[in-house]
Parts: C-alpha cells; sequence; structure tokens
C-alpha cells in the first residue's frame, strides 16, 4: 500500500510539474451518445426540460423529449444539469500569446500595418497552457485573431481540443481583421500619463483627416484588389490582393476594430461600396447607432462589457446595457472578452452581466454561442444543439452565466468528451495534498 | 476734448525732458545734467486708492517719487503744472507673479517613466543640495535684465511695478520687486530680494526624483526638515549652499505656485506643518473648492486666463467633452468673484496668459462674472503691495511713494477709457498718447496748379475716410507725431474704405486687428508730416511727381461717445457640484446622515451570526442601531427590504483610484511619501464603485520600487473634500513591492537602478531596515542624553538632535509596529525572502497583497501571521503569475490565512462581489465566505474590523442593498450607504442621467452660440480620465482613459 501510495503520489508530482502534458486531445467520437436528462440550453432562444440528444459520429442527430435510447448506448445522465452549446470566445489572441509580458512568447502581432496576408491560424499553439483553462470553463471555439495597428491578417475559428492546428481549426482563415484609426485627437500625455500639470499637450496633426486618408488608401488597396482577382495568371503575383479575394465574395467576414460612433459610420463606406459582410469588434458606442448598424446589416462582437464607461458623463452602467440595446434593435451581436487571452474564460460572466442588465438568459447565451458562431460564419457547423451541427456543448451543475453557480461537469467537442484538467487544476490537487485539505486521489 | 489735445501736445514735447536719473557712482561722459522730474498733475480726479477718490486733485511728482497728493494742492515753485482736467490718475498696478527680465526658461523634463533609464543623482555642480529641482540659492536679481519689450507691453496693460522671479524648480530662491522704468536695472530694482518661491514642478531638473505629486511634497518637507538640521552646522553635511539659502529666505514672503485647487491645500498643508503661510498662486478652479480655500487663510494670486469655448456642434466630437470641462469653461471666470464673495484676499496676474494683451480682456470677463471694480483694484495695487510688505512704496497715491500712476482717460474699468500715459518712477511712458486724433480735419495741398482741399474723416492713428469731390481710396498712419497719408482715386471696383473694427481699449491693444489691407496704385499721391497738436503740417509727391506742402486743420473733434455702457448683466450660469463632476451633488442638496431602517431583508452579517432572513437594520448616528425582527423607529426613513439582502459594504485592500499620483518611482526606497498627501476626490470611479457596493478602499503607493509609499485607506464619501475622504483613527500602513517591477524587467530601455534581481531586492530591505535600526538608536542616545541633562539642570548646547528623516521614520513605525505593510508579492521565493528578513528585523510583514503564488507558501505566511489579499482569477499576463491559480484564496483561506480579494483596478473594483464569488466555484468556499473575503476579512488585515467589515450593532453603517444574493452576478446594489448617508441610490442615479445630460445639452447650447456669435473655438477637445495601476495587468477602460504607468 505505501508503496503504491509512493507511486501515485510520483505520479502526481510529475503530473504537476509537466503542466499539463497528460492532458490529451479525445479521439474521434464513434457510433451514437446520449445525453439524457437534462435542461437544454439550445442556443436559439429555446429551452427543452428533461431533454435528449442524440449524437452519432460527432454530429448532433437528434435533440428532444421523445428520442429512444437503446439499452446499449453510451449514455451521459446529466440529471439536475444544465446543457449548453459550447461556448465560442469571439475574438482573442490565445494560441498565440502566452505570457503577456515575456516578448519571446508573443505571437499575435506583425510588424507593419498592411498585413492581409498575414495568418494567425499558423502561429496558433494547440499546446498552450492557457487554453485548457479556458475549456474547463466551456468556452469550446474561439476566433483567433491577429493583432495590428491596421489591416492585420486573417483570423480563424478554432475549436479547443486537438493535437495541432490543423486539426482544431474549424474554419481558416475566415475574416479579415482592420484596427480602425482612432480618428479622435489624443494629446501626448507621455509615460506617466497622469503628472501634475495633467494632460496639455495638444495633437499636431488632425487625427481625424489622418485617419479618413488611411482608409482611402486602403479602399484603394481593395479597388486594385478586386481588378486583380478579377483574372488569373498573373505574371507577377500580388500576395496581398490574393489575400483579400474572399472578402469580396463575403466568404471571408471583415472584421473592423472600432469603438466610436464616427469610427463605425466610416467603417460603413466597406459594406456600401465593397458590399463586405461585416462585424464591428469593440463598439463600445455601438448603443448609439444600432438602428443604422442594423439597416446596414452590419453585426457586433461587444468586446468591453466588464469595462468602465467610456466617458464620466455616461451613465454608470452603459457598458452593461450596451449588450440589451442592440439585442432591442435586432442587431446580430456577440459578447468578447477585450483580455488578449486569459480572461478568455470569463465568457460567460460577461453574458451574465448582460444579462443582468436586459437580456434574457438565453439571450445572452445565444451571444456567447449561435450568435457568435454565426457572425464568424460556423453557424452551420455550430453554437447551438441542433441537429446536423457538431456535438458541441457542455454540462455545468449551474447557471453558467453566474460564477457563483457555473460548474461546467463535462465538455464535448464534435461528440468527442473533452478532459477538463488544466494546468491550474493540478497545481491545485498538487497543494491540497501539500496541506492534506482534502483525501488524496486514489486513496 | 481741445484741452486734452493740447495736454497730449506739450506732454509729447516733455518726453525727452522727464529724462532718467544719474547715477552718483557711475562716471559721467559730458556734463552733468541733474534733474528732478518735478511735475504737478492738476485738476485730475486722482483715486489714490481704491476706495478714495478726490476729485480737481493734484499730484505733484519729484525725483521719481510722489512729493505731495490732494485737493486744492498749489502748484509749488520749479513744478512745471500739467493740466489734467477730465483726466483720472491711478496708482498703476502691480503683478507680483511675473518671471520678467529673467532669462529664457529652459526645456521641462519629462514625467516619470516606468521603462527608462534614472537618473539618480544631481548633474549640477557646486557645493548645492543633493536635489536638483531645489534652487533656492537662485537669485533674481543676479541674473535679472531689463527688457523694454516685456515692460512696454505690460505698461500698455497698466502695470508699473512686478514682482519676478525664475520659475524653474521645486524651490526657486528669491523674487525682486521691480519697476518697469526703462532705465539701469540698479534704477528700477526696488526690493532685491523681496519673496521665496516655491512649486510642484521640476522645471529644468533632469534628476528623476521626485517624479510625482507625492514626491514633491516629501522633498519638501524633508527640506524643511534638513534645513532646520543644518543651522546646527553638522560637520557632515559640510557647506550646503541650498540649504543655507534655504534658511536665509525664510524671512521673506513665502511664495507657492501650485495652480490648482487641490495643489493649494496641499501646498497649505506643507506650510502648516513648518510654520509657513504660503501666498498662493492659484489656477482657474478655485470656485470648485472656496470654502476650503478660505480655510487655508492664505492670500491667493489669480491668473486670469480662461479657458476657451469648444466647437461641440458636432455630436459625435461633443459627446467626448465632458460635462466638466464644458462647466468649467463656463464658470472659470468668476474665480475671483467666488474669492471677493468668500471674502478671501488675493491679488491678479498676467501670469499664465498668452500675452499680456490679453489681460484687459480677461480682467473685463472677470467683472462681467462678478468681480467688484473695487475689489479688482485693490487686486492690482494695495493686496499685492501689502502681500509683499512693500505698500509703503508702490500701491497707492500717497506721498513718499514711487511715482508709479497711470493717467487715464476715465474711469479705468470703463469700457470706454483708454490709458493714456503710464509714469514709472515719475517717468512716462506713453500708452495711448496720440491716438485720440480721432475728428474732422480739413485737408489743404498746395500743388504748383493751386490748392486742393479735401476732407479727412479721421477714425483712428490707422484709419480715416477721405473725400474731395469723391470718397478716395487712402491710406493712413498716425505713430503719435509722424503723419503718413497716400491716396488715390478710387477704382470702379473698389468700396469705400471702412473704417477698422479695432475696438478700443485701455491699453490700446486692437490698434491693427481687424484692419483691412488697402491696395493702392503705385502712382498714389504720398504725404508725410508732423502733427503740430491740432494742424498737422507736411510735404509730398504726387502721381506725377510733383512737390507738394500741405496742411491739415482739424475742424471738428469726434464726438465723445457718452459713456452710457450699461453695466452687463452677470451671465446666468450652471452651479458648482461637489465634487466637480457629474453625479455630483450641488449646494442645495447635500449628502446627508438619516435615520435608516431597513425591513426585512435578507442580512449578510459577515458574523457569526452568518445569513439572517427577513431581519430588519436600524442605523442611526451613522451607525449600525439595532438588527432584528420588527423593529420600528418613527424618526426613521424605511426602506422595504423585501427579497433584498443587505451586505456590509465592499472593503477593497488595494486600489489606486482618488490619487494624483500613485508611484513615486525615482528611488528604490521611498518610504517617505504619502498617498494621503495627494488624494484626488475629483475622480468619478468613487461614484462607480459605489454604484457596485464599494464603501472603503485602501489606496495604495505603486509597485516601482522595493519600498514605496505610505498608503491611504478612505471611504468613498462621494463629494467629500480631499481631508474628509480619509478614513479617521485607521492606523498607517505602507506599500512594499517585490519581483518583477521593483527589478524593472519591463524596462525596455535598460535598468540602472538597484536592484536588478530579486537576490538584490533582498538586500534593499535588509538594508533599509539595518538603517533604519541606526537611526533609532541614534535618536534613542540623543533623547536619552537630552533627558539626563533636563533632569540635571545642565544647558543643553552642544547637544544636537540627529538630522529627522522622513524616510527612516516610516520604517521606525514599521520596527515599532505602529506602520503596517502591504506587500505586493508574487512568487514564493521573494515571499519566502521577505519573510526572512522581516523575522531578523523584527517586524511583521502585515499583510501580502497580489500574492499569487501564497498558495505554494500559506503555511510559511500563517506562520508568519500574515495576511492575504490576491486577485481572483488573472494569470499569465508576465513571468512571475504563470503559476497563479484561481484557486490560490481558497486553499490560503483552508490553510487559515485571514484571506481577501482585492481589485488593483477601477473597474474591476465595482465588481469585487463577483470576484469573490469566484472563490465557489474556484475551490469550493461557502457563499458566506465568500463574501468576507471582500467585507470582514479585508477589515480585519486593515485593522478596521471594530468599526467596519461586518454588519454588527456599534459598527459603522456601511451598507448595501442588493437586488439579489450579492455573490450573484445578476446582484445590483440598490443604495449604497456609507456612515448612514445614502451616497449611491441606484433611482437617484436614473434621475441624474437626465440631469447630466439636459446640463450637457444646455452646456453645448451655449458654446455653439458663441461660435455663432463669432467667438474663436478651439476644435473639441476629448475628456481624458487618468487612470492608475500597479501597471501589472492589461485591461482596457475605454477610449478615453490614460493608463497612468502604460
Amino acid at each position: 500500500m505505501k508503496k503504491l501510495f509512493n507511486l501515485v503520489w510520483m505520479i502526481a508530482v510529475t503530473v504537476a510539474v509537466c503542466g499539463q502534458a497528460n492532458v490529451l486531445p479525445a479521439p474521434a467520437q464513434k457510433g451514437l451518445l446520449f445525453i439524457r436528462n437534462a435542461t437544454i440550453h439550445v442556443g436559439n432562444g429555446t429551452v427543452i426540460e428533461n431533454g435528449i440528444i442524440q449524437v452519432r459520429d460527432g454530429k448532433i442527430e437528434k435533440v428532444g423529449r421523445d428520442i429512444e435510447i437503446p439499452a446499449t448506448a453510451e449514455v451521459v445522465d446529466a440529471k439536475g444539469k444544465q446543457v449548453y452549446p459550447g461556448l465560442i470566445l469571439p475574438v482573442s489572441s490565445l494560441g498565440l500569446v502566452e505570457i503577456g509580458a515575456v516578448r519571446a512568447s508573443n505571437d499575435a502581432r506583425e510588424i507593419g500595418d498592411m498585413n492581409p496576408n498575414v495568418r494567425a491560424i499558423v502561429a496558433y499553439n494547440t499546446d498552450s497552457k492557457v487554453i485548457n483553462t479556458l475549456r474547463s470553463n466551456g468556452i469550446l471555439a474561439a476566433n483567433i485573431v491577429p493583432q495590428g495597428s491596421f489591416l492585420s491578417g486573417s483570423s480563424s475559428v478554432v475549436q479547443l481540443d486537438a493535437w495541432n492546428w490543423k486539426d482544431a481549426s474549424l474554419k481558416t482563415d475566415a475574416g479579415m481583421h482592420l484596427f480602425m484609426p482612432s480618428l479622435m485627437p489624443r494629446p501626448n500625455f507621455g509615460r506617466g500619463g497622469g503628472f501634475p500639470g495633467g494632460p496639455n499637450a495638444g495633437t499636431v496633426t488632425d487625427p481625424v483627416k489622418e485617419g479618413v486618408e488611411r482608409l482611402e488608401k486602403l479602399k484603394a488597396f481593395f479597388r486594385e484588389a478586386k481588378a486583380y482577382n478579377a483574372v488569373t495568371g498573373h505574371s507577377e503575383v500580388n500576395l496581398k490582393y490574393e489575400s483579400v479575394k474572399d472578402l469580396f465574395s463575403k466568404k471571408q467576414k471583415f472584421y473592423v476594430h472600432a469603438n466610436t460612433v464616427k469610427q463605425m459610420l466610416v467603417a460603413l463606406d466597406f459594406v456600401k461600396e465593397f458590399g463586405f459582410d461585416m462585424v464591428i469588434v469593440g463598439a463600445s458606442e455601438s448603443w448609439e447607432i444600432a438602428g443604422l448598424l442594423k439597416q446596414h446589416n452590419v453585426s457586433v462582437v461587444l468586446q468591453q462589457m466588464h469595462s468602465l464607461p467610456t466617458t464620466t458623463d455616461d451613465n454608470v452602467d452603459q457598458p452593461y446595457k450596451t449588450a440589451a440595446a442592440l439585442q432591442k434593435a435586432g442587431v446580430l451581436f456577440a459578447i468578447s472578452d477585450d483580455d488578449p487571452q486569459t480572461r478568455g474564460r470569463n465568457l460567460p460572466f460577461n453574458a451574465g452581466t448582460a444579462a443582468a442588465y436586459g437580456l434574457t438568459k438565453e439571450e445572452a447565451l445565444s451571444a456567447i454561442t449561435l450568435n457568435a458562431a454565426k457572425l464568424m460564419g460556423v453557424g452551420d457547423q455550430t453554437g447551438s444543439i441542433e441537429p446536423g451541427k457538431d456535438a458541441n456543448f457542455i454540462i455545468s451543475s449551474g447557471d453558467i452565466l453566474d460564477m457563483s453557480t457555473n460548474n461546467v461537469t463535462d465538455a464535448f467537442i464534435q461528440g468527442r468528451k473533452v478532459n477538463l484538467d488544466d494546468k491550474q487544476k493540478q497545481l491545485n490537487d498538487r497543494y491540497e495534498q501539500k496541506y492534506e485539505l482534502k483525501q488524496k486521489k486514489g486513496f | 476734448m481741445r484741452k486734452l489735445k493740447r495736454l497730449a501736445g506739450v506732454l509729447i514735447c516733455l518726453l525727452a525732458a522727464a529724462a532718467s536719473f544719474a547715477q552718483p557712482t557711475f562716471p559721467e561722459n559730458g556734463t552733468a545734467d541733474p534733474r528732478h522730474g518735478h511735475y504737478a498733475f492738476t485738476h485730475a480726479t486722482l483715486v489714490k486708492d481704491a476706495t478714495t477718490t478726490l476729485s480737481n486733485a493734484t499730484l505733484v511728482i519729484k525725483d521719481g517719487r510722489i512729493v505731495a497728493a490732494g485737493a486744492g494742492l498749489a502748484v509749488p515753485q520749479g513744478a512745471v503744472e500739467v493740466d489734467c482736467s477730465g483726466k483720472f490718475i491711478y496708482p498703476s498696478f502691480i503683478d507680483i507673479y511675473t518671471d520678467y527680465g529673467t532669462p529664457q526658461r529652459q526645456q521641462q523634463t519629462g514625467p516619470f517613466n516606468f521603462f527608462a533609464p534614472q537618473q539618480l543623482e544631481t548633474a549640477v555642480k557646486g557645493p548645492y543640495g543633493w536635489n536638483q529641482a531645489l534652487k533656492s540659492d537662485a537669485d533674481v536679481y543676479k541674473v535679472f535684465s531689463v527688457n523694454e519689450a516685456a515692460a512696454k507691453s505690460m505698461r500698455e496693460a497698466g502695470f508699473g511695478t512686478v514682482l519676478t522671479h525664475v520659475k524653474d524648480g521645486v524651490a526657486r530662491g528669491t523674487g525682486a520687486v521691480v519697476t518697469l522704468a526703462n532705465e539701469k536695472e540698479n534704477l528700477v530694482i526696488v526690493k532685491e530680494k523681496a519673496s521665496a518661491h516655491y512649486s510642484f514642478s521640476k522645471g529644468s531638473s533632469t534628476q528623476t526624483y521626485p517624479s510625482s505629486m507625492m514626491g514633491y511634497i516629501a522633498l519638501l518637507r524633508q527640506t524643511y526638515l534638513d534645513a532646520a538640521w543644518y543651522k546646527t552646522r553638522p560637520y557632515q553635511e559640510g557647506f550646503n549652499a541650498t540649504l543655507q539659502s534655504w534658511n536665509d529666505n525664510q524671512g521673506l514672503p513665502q511664495v507657492f505656485e501650485s495652480n490648482d485647487k487641490w495643489n493649494d491645500l496641499r501646498a497649505d498643508r506643507i506650510g502648516d506643518e513648518f510654520g509657513v503661510q504660503y501666498i498662493i498662486k492659484a489656477g482657474q478652479n478655485e470656485y470648485q473648492r472656496i470654502k476650503e480655500m478660505k480655510a487655508t487663510n492664505a492670500t491667493f494670486i489669480l491668473p486670469l486666463n480662461f479657458p476657451q469655448p469648444q466647437d461641440v456642434e458636432d455630436p459625435n466630437d461633443a459627446k467626448f467633452v465632458s460635462l466638466q470641462d464644458m462647466k468649467h469653461w463656463e464658470l472659470a471666470p468668476a474665480n475671483a468673484a467666488a474669492f471677493e464673495k468668500a471674502g478671501i484676499p488675493f491679488c491678479l496676474t498676467t501670469s499664465d496668459l498668452r500675452s499680456t494683451g490679453l489681460f484687459w480682456s480677461g480682467l473685463r470677463k472677470a467683472l462681467e462674472y462678478g468681480l467688484s471694480e473695487t475689489r479688482a483694484m485693490e487686486a492690482l495695487t494695495r493686496i499685492p503691495a501689502q502681500t509683499l510688505g512693500i505698500y509703503d512704496k508702490v500701491g497707492s497715491l500717497d506721498a513718499g511713494k514711487l511715482a508709479n500712476f497711470l493717467i487715464t482717460s476715465g474711469p479705468i474699468f470703463n469700457e470706454k477709457t483708454s490709458i493714456l500715459y503710464n509714469y514709472v518712477q515719475g517717468i512716462k511712458y506713453n500708452v495711448k498718447d496720440g491716438n485720440d486724433i480721432a475728428g474732422t480735419y480739413q485737408l489743404t495741398i498746395n500743388t504748383p496748379d493751386g490748392t486742393e482741399n479735401y476732407t479727412l474723416d479721421v477714425k483712428s492713428t490707422s484709419s480715416l475716410t477721405m473725400w474731395g469731390k469723391d470718397t478716395l481710396n487712402s491710406k493712413f498712419n498716425f505713430d503719435g507725431k509722424q503723419v503718413k497719408l497716400s491716396f488715390a482715386a478710387l477704382s470702379k471696383r473698389q468700396r469705400p474704405l471702412v473704417a477698422d473694427t479695432a475696438q478700443r481699449r485701455p491699453g490700446g491693444f486692437g490698434g491693427r486687428v481687424g484692419m483691412t489691407e488697402q491696395t493702392l496704385p503705385a502712382n498714389a499721391t504720398r504725404l508725410g508730416g508732423i502733427s503740430n497738436g491740432k494742424e498737422w503740417n507736411g510735404t509730398g509727391v504726387d502721381s506725377m511727381g510733383h512737390r507738394l506742402t500741405w496742411t491739415a486743420l482739424l475742424v471738428k473733434e469726434a464726438e465723445t461717445k457718452s459713456d452710457s455702457v450699461k453695466k452687463k448683466e452677470a451671465p446666468v450660469t450652471g452651479k458648482v457640484s461637489y465634487p466637480f463632476l457629474p453625479y455630483g451633488w450641488d449646494e442645495e442638496h447635500q449628502p446627508k446622515q438619516e435615520t435608516l431602517l431597513i425591513k426585512n431583508a435578507t442580512v449578510w452579517t459577515s458574523e457569526k451570526e452568518g445569513v439572517l432572513q427577513s431581519t430588519d437594520v436600524l442605523v442611526r448616528n451613522g451607525k449600525i442601531a439595532a438588527i432584528g425582527k420588527n423593529l420600528n423607529a418613527p424618526d426613521a426613513r424605511v426602506i422595504d427590504g423585501t427579497g433584498k439582502h443587505l451586505s456590509p459594504g465592499i472593503i477593497d485592500e488595494h486600489s489606486h483610484i482618488a490619487a494624483a499620483s500613485i508611484n513615486e518611482g525615482a528611488q528604490s526606497v521611498t518610504s517617505e511619501v504619502r498617498i494621503g498627501d495627494n488624494l484626488n476626490p475629483d475622480d468619478i470611479n468613487i461614484y462607480r464603485q459605489l454604484s457596485g457596493g464599494v464603501t472603503t478602499s485602501h489606496i495604495l503607493h505603486g509597485s516601482a520600487n522595493v519600498i514605496g509609499g505610505q498608503t491611504q485607506l478612505i471611504k468613498l464619501r462621494w463629494g467629500a473634500n480631499d481631508t474628509d475622504l480619509k478614513f479617521a483613527g485607521a492606523d498607517g500602513f505602507i506599500k512594499f513591492a517585490l519581483g518583477e517591477n521593483v527589478k524593472r524587467s519591463a524596462s525596455t530601455q535598460g535598468n540602472n537602478r538597484y536592484p536588478d534581481t530579486r537576490m538584490g531586492v533582498e538586500q534593499v530591505l535588509t538594508d533599509a531596515f539595518t538603517r533604519a535600526k541606526d537611526y533609532k538608536k541614534e535618536w534613542d542616545d540623543y533623547t536619552t542624553a537630552r533627558d539626563q541633562l533636563i533632569k540635571a539642570k545642565k544647558p543643553l548646547t552642544g547637544l544636537n538632535p540627529p538630522r529627522r528623516d522622513l524616510e527612516l521614520d516610516a520604517l521606525v513605525e514599521i520596527l515599532d509596529r505602529k506602520r503596517f505593510i502591504t506587500c505586493h508579492s508574487y512568487v514564493q521565493s521573494e515571499i519566502t525572502g521577505l519573510i526572512e528578513v522581516a523575522d531578523k528585523m523584527g517586524f511583521k510583514v502585515n499583510t501580502f497583497t497580489h500574492i499569487l503564488e501564497g498558495y505554494k507558501v500559506a503555511d510559511k505566511m500563517l506562520k508568519h501571521g500574515s495576511n492575504a489579499s490576491t486577485f481572483s482569477d488573472w494569470w499569465a499576463y508576465k513571468m512571475e503569475v504563470e503559476d497563479a491559480i484561481p484557486y490560490n484564496a481558497a486553499i490560503m483561506h483552508k490553510v487559515g490565512l485571514n484571506v481577501a480579494i482585492n481589485s488593483d483596478d477601477a473597474e474591476m473594483a465595482r465588481r469585487l462581489n463577483q470576484e469573490a464569488a469566484k472563490t465557489i466555484k474556484y475551490g469550493g468556499l461557502s457563499q458566506e465566505e465568500a463574501l468576507d473575503l471582500v467585507t470582514i476579512n479585508p477589515a480585519k488585515m486593515l485593522h478596521v474590523d471594530n468599526k467596519v467589515g461586518s454588519i454588527k450593532v456599534g459598527k459603522d453603517a456601511d451598507l448595501v442593498l442588493w437586488s439579489d444574493n450579492p455573490l450573484s452576478i445578476y446582484a445590483k446594489s440598490l443604495y449604497t450607504i456609507v456612515d448612514g448617508t445614502i451616497y449611491f441610490d441606484r433611482q437617484r442615479d436614473e434621475q441624474l442621467q437626465q440631469e447630466v445630460m439636459a446640463e450637457r445639452m444646455r452646456l453645448v447650447r451655449k458654446m455653439n452660440g458663441e461660435k455663432k456669435s463669432g467667438m474663436p473655438v478651439l476644435p473639441a477637445q476629448p475628456t481624458y480620465e487618468i487612470l492608475h495601476s500597479c501597471s501589472d495587468h492589461g485591461h482596457s477602460h475605454g477610449l478615453l482613459v490614460v493608463e497612468a504607468e502604460e
């Protein structure tokens, strides 16, 4: 017994030291799988009490109450639990940045401001220790976005349980990202900003004019790219032109990172002239022009739910209420988190805040599942618990939108039961053992 | 009017005669020419001072001084009489905040840079003090030189005397009183050392310290102590010119430039501590805290530069211009009036104006906004003179004083009045002399073909209309003596010349403004000549090249415009609110303590009683008076708590809001600085956090150095001033920090400051406490020796106290268990290292804050007796938090530590209840345990659990009524109560939102009105908010936020 104890102890220690090396991607799901006795939050607003999900070969086959479960089938009993679609983080640097302050571990931002040909997916590190901590909270897919100062490159949608980025990708190069110039004067505060004397340095150039000029150049680039892509067999290949080809056919989404009304209104040019399928990211002021956004079929990723109000005059709760304003106007929107990687795991709580300030809980859920999938262009594949879609869902013992009840017990990606262990749980185990805080595992 | 013309002529002739004095010690190159400038100005309205006006009076001057002033005086023999009928004579103005005649200032250095190398020592060579920003040895008179261009513009504004000093540094040395006469420096200096100057600005100093408001205050306090100690001639110090002159200057009036309402108070408190009453050079915003200004007992120096309106026509631009900026634009001109109303003495200055020429427009604005003319006059004459103790020399028209006076065309503040002459030390300087040439003149030109007659309608020195048979195109200029006129027939396309629109003002600045450029053909007739009073004579050349002579005779003086200018109604303005931010309280709606009865709520006590269902809580006199069922209090305001949850107010152990600066990062040990010295009640985050249920915040120094500054516990009393924000009676704390920030790992430009490793960090700590112990012993030895001498009734001569060191004082307080540490720390090695230093040196680490690897050494922390204050789930933002886990709080709690969850972030602080709730998910704490992490636990670690942190009879009534279970994400604070005062009320907040919108609308309209009326407007300036944090974790705070350590 003592020998066994030592052995297991050694394994436990080894596991902890190695971080998460033992957390393996799950193998493909074959045959039938059932979830039963579940309160199923479909993701599209409906809730099925005491429901059953039938999965076959990684796909959802049936969802409902009257589904027959063969005696031999693999069944997960979700009695008293909530089942949700796998949560989707619509904008993230997950897998691109490991530790913020360590330069060598940062792959999110390339040099230059015209990088349409840069592809985030190729730097996506499936072995990042951060990924598993998100998965533990029910986030099963994410949009991996290259950061930048202007046209930063293409993002890809990945599922979070894979051996490598090839396997992870749900939709490669699904979006092109533009970071809008600020179009607002920002005096040079210098390092240390709020020093006595305060902000007083005037801006030298007119940021609106400067920004609009940059955007005009970008539009010229798109015009040329469109013309270039209309013919084949160029003697001289232009990688940048080629990289934006799918924008014109709407195969690729056009994400514009913008917050102010002025930025968003300027961005409408891209819809009007090029017919791009546009998503505004950030959109902290979107509540002011929700109707206009709807009118132009622009969708939105709200990134600053847990943010301070933009101005001192704004309502103290304004960021919390923005989602409800978009919902009311009928804008297709998703909720994200402004943090580049680690705090993406708080995604459900961002949605929970929106639910506390005007959304219904099911609407808030849609904002981190189905809406996200739709605006990312993977709505036919995932985002809700509906037949034909990938079997991506999670089981929680309580309301996932509320941190005091959120407790993800199971997660399935393409029907595969995902290992919910992560580095942090392992460190927790390690020290619970050190302090003898709980019965050691396996004894 | 005719008399005036004559007077003008006479005076012009006398200009050369009123010559300079001779200096006896200076050899004369030529023959002696002694003069006395003996004049009698008769028949004048003599305004001797702001409250004494004599009609038909005489002013006699001689040798640059006033000999006599009064009514019915005879013109002394030997004096030249100048008839001043219709004229007014005033003492000329005094500006005691100038840098007149000083060398060009050097470039200001930039603010503190978290990432750049530091200059740790002074770069100035010589026997001076340690800090480059202390320039107390600077005496302006040694570098002063007369600057006629600057003097002229000041004289034209009405000034005759100024106090000048070099505006550079924290201590700036002495100022000198000088007149604005264009004479040799020896003669214009009235008092060579008239004042000593200080500021919160390093100026040209390149030394890194001080790099924060706290640092400025600490540097000044320490220097007062050092200077006192230096009087004992300590041999260790050698000769220190900085301290020497600091001491020498103490007898002078002490002037502090603080430029902002809170800085005024900060300066005044330094003065109070060292028995100095500063004269305060203010900013524009003191009206926002006028009661506090009054309490300083200071005399203020007020600038007259006011914010310009902004272009807010585009709503998308206007949106980012904050309400407080627009309100300030509206109210700033009433600053002086507010001082007058409050009975606070003040002077006015031309300082801070973009140009001296704007003085009168600023002054008129101040008058329009309620400043009385009498007080304005006093603020420009008597008060500044008395403030500097030179009222015996200047400031009124009394015999014996300098002959510094103004002759004006009427009452000086009258819109139509011009200053005609400004006499400085009896020397006449023309201001608007000869400008009163307006009138109709008959011009006769003698050509070879006979005479031609024209009529000139002269409007000003640069504008006239001329016609013969037809109106002619003309160009005119009169410089006081010479006349130039050219003209030609008007071409068909040209319209008649319109009189220029420049407004006349005392000081005569607008002369050329608005003048339309007239193009004359090359063959225009050109005339040039001289004014001999009402007759002008000259020669000229016509278009054909013929020589001409001409004469112009005044036939009709311009009609004097009647002085029917009505006193403008004081503009209607909004109200001052407290704080001066949206959602503030106005004067009539101040927050007040109430007797409150919260009925039938679920009460989370954070006491052993746990959660009480359907319970009432009575609040009286700011305390919790009773807890129970069916409580009754007829006098109480009843709040129905049915279905709602009452919790103790949330306590944030680690916050950086409401402070002007948080990092004095210029040295590795800065225990001398104090957050409490620089609180900023004008922080919207106080209100925002109240909306999230926060009632007490521990405002910490940043993490730029190993031993940071002293912290300040505050209560979120929205609207209170910087003193009343403080949590009274709480123990003092100090911030320490370890790891990446203090070794400046983020430094992209190289770190040159010790330490650069965790090894060095440990040595900095060891060294600091070793020094503190030696210091303590030195003082103990001294007091013992002193007490023995006293006991033995022996004289104390020869026994000098050691140098007081504010840095070591704070460390000794730690050793004496009078001050407590909260230490920013992450990894287990450094935590264990600090515990070892503490054990060895005999102090305790009260709190480890952040402490994300606390779970690894929880047992050691417990043994040492520490508390732990941590984040819920942030990690991986830098190397030292790679092993941070969200289970940290729960493990430490289970091990037995007292654990809190903190924010270190203005945004997250609004959701601290939710951050605490994460420990239910990560680590399985109970709901009560989770809530304790942000209520009673932080209260304990801050030593205030006897006052706050739980719902218990007798404790402060700091309470939050939630709409839901406080650990739920769906819970909103309905009421946040501090000391029995409701500071946040969700319903009132909705009403305030409406009021903010309405007030914004009003101000936007008003600004747009200014634009439409043709006032120059600035482009809309977004109002940025400054936010501080430990520079640890990136977190977007929105568009308009400047991260102070970014």
